[in-house]
């Protein structure tokens, strides 16, 4: 079996140029930062009624995305598919550059971010946000661990396997933790399942396999290597599998609310009544990001083409995030209901359906967290050796 | 030659920050009875003791701290032309004129009145003093005792 | 300090030492002092919360006028909030008016925060900002609220606001800042001074329509303990077992 060899990308002007587009887009997002906490929430489109917006949505992409982009070193060291293998770097370097990203745009959503040293050192242990908090920090370090082991010589292969193997569990607790942000919440009528935890794991397989492609396919463009379509179309098939498996826990979770009486008026809302979040989870989530990736990579001859799988991971992303805001911005869109079978009105909007209205500041903030991400990806790829020389169909071959 | 002309031009700038402006901010005097323990101890201990008496005032509920920051406020007012309290907008305020020197922000009065409250310093004048002595530092003692 | 001579020797001597023990004493109170009174300022006089008591509210939907806000005005005035309609204005206390689509009967009730026992806000708190005090109030100590309103999303009652711009003009019982979350806290000052009552129940007993009482649900001889034996009482989404502090009659 031959030696997989790693180099640094050659820091062409297209590299130099990717980052300094990027450093644009992070500057954006801190200015905004600073602007947001000069003249407080109030300039953004969030208010009483829709309490987390899109930079929450962003957020909560990035973190989910993040823990699926580890899901290829993880099929590589604990699954033992040798042919995944030259992917692991690239990939435990995106889990923390995505993780970074997102967790960039949720902190400095904060209403206090210069508190984040109270965040970070008083803790309530009851509240799944401090876990998320430790999960995450964890997250960056055991990847790092495992990125270390994978680049140091003359680690003893099972070495890197048990750096593998703790940094797979731990993503698995980190996505579950996410998820139960959301699930753990009894007050409101979108949430309140158990399902919330498996639903958000096997979204970040999809999505994170989806960025992951993407990323592969766009470094090996920027730095004139080989990404053969042996391997590509093993991923692509792997994609379709998990576009499968969201779409079947997406039905279960709907199938469920709908069947329980007391949750069928949210699910009445987004399925039906919704306007914008029947639009997006109709169209965007199931549709474009669903069922017609899933059949195009299902095809035997369109999903080996480079531009349909490229299309395709596009489709997954935008698919995922229109889940996300379904979730997190429908879930709050729709009123409590605090009187059951009851009309209510107050000067407090109870009752009413919540409109929700983002601003370019929040925007730009999301943003501003993708392109963190990319770059530190980008300054990763350039720096250390992280992408193999060659993935085309021979070497894939070769290695098994 | 030159280059003892440099390295004295350079300690030269290095002492222009003690000749340029006041070496010590002006720090309005206050109304009411000195602190017992004197100004020196309270400008060390003033964060301590407020975030202290903060934490028993939010979370027991134990309102008459010594170190409660409506009371500072009251004794520490300033007034400005029009006879009545500057607040923290103004640079003469109490607070800001030593914060201000020694380049440290604080946030309380992003919550905080800056103000004293309208009654002024009357309810200071038959405020119960704190007890004293051996039986404070015993109960003290005994509460952080493991 | 006269450097000792001939014939000064044993008095030079002596002035050594004197002046040796006083610094040393000025020096040692010194540094035990600040710790020493550090301590005594530590003790507050007496913590105000009462872990033996728990304070509610009761509240008569019957005796409510449905054009009567005056429990909110006065919750506005006595902390210093306002809500002129838009949607990041704060709401501590509103007036919810419920119809039922099949009869047509209409009701209108307060509501603020519940103070529950099991309070949600309490569980998702990342900073445990949000908390109960010992006496049963839940509230938010602003001083280690990051802003994240995790507990706005976890309320089942949609109790607290989060406040999105600047506030000057705070009253001194009542601190408010930006960033922070905020929400009824059952007039803590006025309890921790002995008032018994709150703003929107005092207000409330003035208009003469008496729908609100406050009082200790631990104390069996208590107003509030009386009412609730007699007459029945509900908790507003009771199916969520948070055993509430306000109670509601005659919805």
């Amino acid at each position: 079996m031959e030696r997989v060899m790693y180099s640094e990308i050659k820091s062409t002007p297209l590299v130099w140029g990717l980052l300094v587009l990027l450093g644009v887009f992070v500057a954006a997002a801190g200015a905004v930062v600073l602007y947001i906490e000069h003249h407080g929430h109030i300039v953004t489109g969030m208010n009483n009624q829709i309490v987390w917006g899109l930079p929450h949505v962003f957020a909560i992409f990035l973190i989910v995305a993040a823990s699926g982009a580890l899901n290829i070193a993880s099929i590589g060291s604990v699954f033992g598919k040798l042919a995944y293998k030259p992917l692991s770097r690239l990939s435990a370097l995106l889990a923390i550059a995505l993780l970074v990203g997102g967790l960039a745009v949720l902190v400095l959503d904060l209403g206090r971010p210069d508190r984040l040293i109270v965040a970070m050192t008083t803790f309530n242990f009851t509240s799944i946000f401090t876990w998320n908090i430790l999960l995450y920090t964890g997250f960056i370090a055991i990847v790092g661990i495992y990125l270390y082991t994978q680049m140091a010589r003359r680690i003893p292969a099972h070495i890197v396997k048990a750096a593998g193997m703790a940094a797979f569990i731990w993503r698995l607790i980190l996505t579950t933790g996410t998820g139960s942000i959301f699930g753990w919440l009894v007050a409101r009528q979108a949430y309140d399942a158990a399902i919330m935890a498996p639903l958000f794991i096997v979204m970040s397989f999809a999505t994170g396999m989806a960025i992951f492609l993407l990323v592969i396919m766009g470094a090996s463009r920027l730095s004139g290597r080989v990404f053969g379509a042996e391997l590509r179309t093993r991923l692509a098939r792997l994609l379709a599998i998990f576009i499968a498996a969201l779409l079947y826990f997406t039905a279960i979770q709907h199938l469920t609310n709908l069947y329980a009486a007391e949750h069928s008026a949210v699910e009445a809302f987004i399925l039906r009544d919704g306007g914008i979040y029947t639009t997006l989870f109709w169209g965007l989530q199931v549709l474009a990001g669903g069922l017609v990736p899933m059949a195009i990579l299902f095809h035997p001859t369109l999903g080996s083409r480079a531009g349909m799988v490229v299309l395709s991971a596009i489709l997954v992303v935008i698919g995922g995030f229109a889940q996300l805001y379904v979730i997190v911005i429908g879930g709050q869109a729709f009123p409590l209901d605090i009187f059951p079978g009851y009309e209510v009105s107050s000067s407090f909007a109870d009752g009413v359906i919540n409109a929700y209205s983002p601003s370019m500041l929040e925007l730009t903030l999301g943003f501003g967290g993708v392109a963190l991400a990319l770059a530190i990806t980008v300054l990763g790829l350039k720096i250390l050796r992280i992408l193999p020389n060659s993935l085309s169909d021979v070497t894939v071959a070769e290695n098994g | 030659m030159k280059r003892l002309f440099i390295i004295a031009m350079m300690t030269g700038l290095m002492a222009t920050p003690m000749l340029g402006g006041e070496t010590y901010p002006d720090v309005p005097k206050a109304s009411g009875n000195p602190h017992p323990e004197g100004s020196t101890y309270w400008r060390i201990n003033h964060p301590d003791l407020l975030k202290h008496g903060r934490d028993m005032t939010v979370h027991e509920g134990a309102r008459n701290t010594t170190a409660s920051l409506s009371d500072c406020i009251t004794c520490h007012a300033v007034n400005g032309p029009d006879a009545k309290p500057v607040t923290i907008v103004s640079d003469q305020h109490f607070c800001r004129t030593c914060h201000e020197y020694a380049a440290v922000k604080i946030d309380c009065f992003q919550c905080h009145a800056s103000v004293p409250e309208e009654q002024g310093q009357a309810h200071l004048m038959f405020k119960e003093p704190t007890t004293d002595g051996l039986d404070v530092l015993l109960s003290y003692l005994q509460r952080v005792s493991p | 300090m006269k450097i000792p001579g001939c014939g000064q020797t044993q008095k030079g001597a002596d002035m050594h030492r004197r002046n040796f023990l006083k610094t040393g004493a000025a020096l040692a109170t010194i540094s035990l002092a600040p710790g020493v009174t550090l301590m005594a300022m530590g003790q507050g006089v007496g913590a105000a919360a009462n872990p033996n008591a728990r304070w509610g509210l009761l509240i008569d939907a019957g005796k409510c006028p449905v054009d009567c806000s005056a429990c909110v005005t006065a919750c506005s005035q006595e902390h210093g909030w306002e809500n002129t309609g838009l949607d990041t204005d704060p709401q501590w206390i509103r007036k919810v008016t419920v119809k039922d689509p099949d009869t047509g009967y209409t009701n209108s009730l307060p509501v603020m925060c519940q103070h529950c026992e099991d309070p949600p806000c309490v569980d998702v708190c990342p900073t445990g900002a949000s908390f109960k005090r010992a006496d049963g109030i839940v509230l938010v100590d602003r001083h280690t609220c990051i802003g994240c309103r995790y507990c706005m999303m976890a309320c089942p009652y949609k109790a607290r606001s989060f406040v999105h711009e600047p506030v000057t003009g705070q009253k001194t019982t009542s601190p408010r800042g930006v960033g922070t979350v905020e929400g009824c806290n059952l007039c803590v000052h006025k309890i921790d001074r002995g008032d018994a009552t709150t703003a929107c129940v005092e207000a409330c007993t003035a208009t003469g329509n008496n729908a609100m009482i406050f009082g200790d649900l631990n104390d069996p001889d208590s107003d509030i303990s009386k009412a609730l034996a007699a007459y029945p009482s509900i908790e507003l989404r009771g199916d969520l077992g948070l055993n509430l502090g306000v109670r509601y009659q005659n919805i």
